[in-house]
């Protein structure tokens, strides 16, 4: 059975842990329904591309928690390089990626390579070491507990149904609010007031 | 300045983490920062991505300077309207202005120098333009000025 966005977010939230998650772009209008949890950092207004920076970043500077990263395959294109950061600055960071094939909040425009770039193939060779792909929901839950177990970082790619008609989500509550929250969570410090 | 000099005053202004793309002249840091281990080096592929990184090393708690060429602020734009502007996150940044003091000198028709500080003022971005001999004390003069405010801020070293 192919992947719906919300079939293979809930795998997520049932083995996410303690980690911290950032939903980006299309994910933002699903995972709020499955979690609520200060941990979760839904990346809007976001610059598009950047999930994987800043979730590589967040991992870095909170190593004891291990950080989960939501992205979509447009977003992935944007900074495809980022791959070989994570490599190269091994941390507890799983990227997984939403490929839908499609620019979906902003009417479904196909994304370039869509249906024929290997995620895993580019993943591996920019050093990833664990490297993960599922195109079918049922292997994706099954496979989901050997996913999340051990240390990261750690790459999935999931083949999802693309879906029409979306626009863009709103994050469940203000930036400030989540980043305040959040660093509530981690024991940080609250910002400096700009 | 020294890369020595460099990696004591990031340690005594509390710097966790340079996420860095070296240029000609803060090419001559690298070593320096390879072997320090604190503050720890981040490599980055591009300038935006560097932001990114910042970002997160931020909102996790951590403290990190951003050592990037004029053309990489270009490059980040957007990447730094959302940090700066969207996330307000006090990000601080090391930017090399290729060619500055041969475009001064009019010896020079590389446009860098040109739009460096009219980019920063469109993403208003407090900044520090050194001079061109600038010492050890006056670099970390402007990168204090930064940290203290609490604030988003570049330092300029003209190149």
């Amino acid at each position: 059975m192919p992947i719906s966005l919300s079939d293979a977010l809930a795998v997520v939230a049932d083995h996410r842990g303690d980690r911290i998650v950032i939903p980006t772009m299309g994910a933002i209008s699903v995972w709020p329904q499955l979690s609520d949890a200060p941990s979760d950092f839904c990346y809007m207004p976001s610059s598009m591309g950047q999930g994987t920076a800043l979730a590589l970043g967040l991992a870095l500077a909170q190593p004891q928690r291990g950080v989960i990263v939501l992205t979509g395959d447009g977003s992935l294109l944007m900074n495809l390089g980022s791959l070989v950061t994570i490599a190269q600055h091994p941390a507890d960071l799983w990227v997984i990626l939403l490929d839908n094939g499609q620019y979906e909040i902003t009417g479904g425009q196909p994304v370039p390579g869509g249906g024929r770039t290997d995620y895993a193939l580019i993943a591996r060779g920019a050093g990833l070491p664990r490297v993960y792909h599922f195109e079918d929901a049922d292997t994706w839950r099954q496979s989901a507990g050997e996913v999340f177990r051990g240390t990261g970082p750690v790459f999935v790619w999931l083949r999802l149904c693309p879906r029409q008609g979306q626009q863009t989500p709103k994050p469940p509550r203000p930036m400030a609010e989540q980043i305040d929250r959040l660093r509530r969570e981690l024991g940080v410090e609250p910002r400096a007031k700009s | 300045m020294t890369g020595p000099e460099l990696l004591a005053g990031l340690r005594r202004l509390g710097f966790t983490h340079v996420v860095y793309l070296p240029d000609s002249e803060t090419g001559r840091w690298d070593q320096d920062l390879a072997a320090a281990g604190s503050p720890r080096l981040i490599r980055p592929t591009r300038e935006g991505e560097a932001i990114g990184i910042a970002a997160g090393l931020m909102l996790g708690g951590a403290k990190p300077l951003v050592v990037l060429q004029c053309t990489g602020l270009f490059e980040s734009g957007d990447a730094l309207r959302n940090v700066v502007h969207d996330l307000k996150l006090p990000l601080v940044l090391v930017v090399g202005v290729r060619g500055y003091l041969a475009f001064r000198q009019g010896q020079s028709q590389d446009t860098c120098p040109a739009f460096t500080e009219p980019i920063l003022q469109a993403w208003r971005l407090p900044y520090h333009l050194l001079q061109p001999a600038f010492t050890r004390e006056s670099w970390e003069q402007a990168l204090e000025s930064i940290v203290t405010s609490g604030k988003a801020g570049a330092v300029l070293l003209p190149e």
